[in-house]
């Protein structure tokens, strides 16, 4: 929030928390003033994506479980403009929840080529960021990040939903700070 | 001991005697050791008399023993509802020597006949479909085996030049560790950790 910028401020990708509400101020004064904005093309498009990351729904293990409470009212990601979509080609992230077995890992990479640039990861769990307790198996991926690059990992087995949560918010802060148009 | 459970073993022997090898009703559990071709037709048996009505097949399980000489079992656990009675019938059999299928008993057993097939290795003579169900394709060997490797031989990785996932033989950086400090299996200690001051003596 807050990435819509009022002339005059300086670094404002990431306003701290007690800038919000005077970058708020400052924006309603403009409007106010003048009636409409000015802001970078940058600052715009990084408010864009980052206020509405549509994950694919990718729930592959128990930690599906987890995510589906983290979409749903308790925690309710909507509000992050975070919306499960049953489509790579409508995806801007896909979250690996659960554990990604060899059998599973060319449909796993497939599903990520389909999705759009630019394109986000958040690996889900210790079986997705490291192979966890199947570290040892003889049917299971170590860990996602042998596939496909990942840009957030979640720990916990499962995580809570909270910790997704917290997960997709620092994906959101990536996504500002980053701050580049092409990826 | 449940008496009924006994009378139904003597019962089942004497219908079949010259197909059962042995009837265990221990842990009131009924259980049959079955010769081997006679198979279909003892389950046929007990799907249809009276008496049995074992009309549900509800698994088959593999079981490996790397000791004998017919190393693996096959294990039918049956459920008539009729007389809310359960039934386990085994046979033997080793890696070369064909067990007949029962899926013209059972069409239940198919996938699971196919199952112990991949993970055990185990064939079925007459299977109408008898390929791999749960491993990778292409995978190679029975992972329920017990000469089989935990981690197995393969792993996979995406290779970004040729873009596409391979194949690459099993390097483990992090060496298998056992954090089982407690375990009554690995040798018990005469004070657990943490335990010595408890009595004064130390």
């Amino acid at each position: 929030m807050g990435i819509i910028v009022p002339p005059g401020s300086n670094d404002p990708a990431v306003p701290k928390g007690g800038d919000v509400d005077q970058l708020w101020q400052g924006v309603n004064d403009a409007i106010q003033e003048k009636g409409f904005l000015l802001t970078q093309v940058d600052n715009l498009v990084n408010w864009a994506r980052a206020g509405s990351m549509w994950p694919m729904t990718f729930g592959l293990a128990c930690c599906a479980i987890e995510m589906m409470h983290a979409y749903v009212s308790r925690y309710d990601l909507d509000r992050f403009g975070v919306v499960p979509r049953p489509s790579p080609r409508q995806s801007d992230v896909i979250i690996v929840a659960g554990t990604l077995t060899n059998k599973m890992a060319p449909a796993f990479r497939r599903v990520y080529d389909q999705m759009a640039e630019p394109r986000y990861v958040i690996s889900m769990g210790s079986c997705a960021n490291g192979g966890g307790y199947y570290h040892y198996s003889y049917s299971v991926v170590r860990g996602c990040d042998r596939v496909i690059p990942v840009d957030v990992y979640v720990p916990g087995c499962p995580p809570t939903a909270e910790a997704l949560v917290y997960g997709v918010l620092l994906l959101q802060k990536k996504i500002r700070r980053t701050g580049t148009l092409w990826r | 001991m449940d008496l009924a459970l006994r009378d139904l073993g003597e019962y089942v022997q004497a219908a079949l005697h010259e197909a059962v090898l042995s009837v265990d009703t221990g842990r009131d559990e009924l259980c049959i050791l079955v010769k081997t071709p006679a198979l279909p037709r003892v389950l046929r048996y007990l799907r249809d008399d009276v008496n049995c009505q074992f009309k549900q097949l509800m698994d088959v399980c593999g079981v490996d023993y790397p000791g004998r000489a017919e190393r693996f079992e096959v294990v039918y656990n049956l459920l008539s509802l009729t007389h809310n009675r359960r039934i386990r019938v085994k046979v033997r059999t080793d890696e070369r020597t064909p067990v007949p299928t029962v899926t013209s008993v059972f069409n239940s057993a198919g996938w699971w006949e196919r199952e112990a097939w991949d993970l055990y290795g185990i064939l079925f003579l007459e299977h109408p479909d008898l390929r791999r169900i749960l491993t990778d394709y292409g995978f190679e060997g029975h992972p329920l085996r017990k000469d089989f490797p935990l981690t197995g031989y393969v792993e996979v990785r995406w290779d970004d030049e040729q873009k596409r996932i391979v194949y690459e033989p099993v390097k483990l950086p992090q060496d298998f560790r056992n954090f089982d400090f407690l375990s009554p299996w690995e040798g018990m200690q005469e004070y657990l950790p943490g335990d010595e001051k408890a009595d004064g003596k130390h």
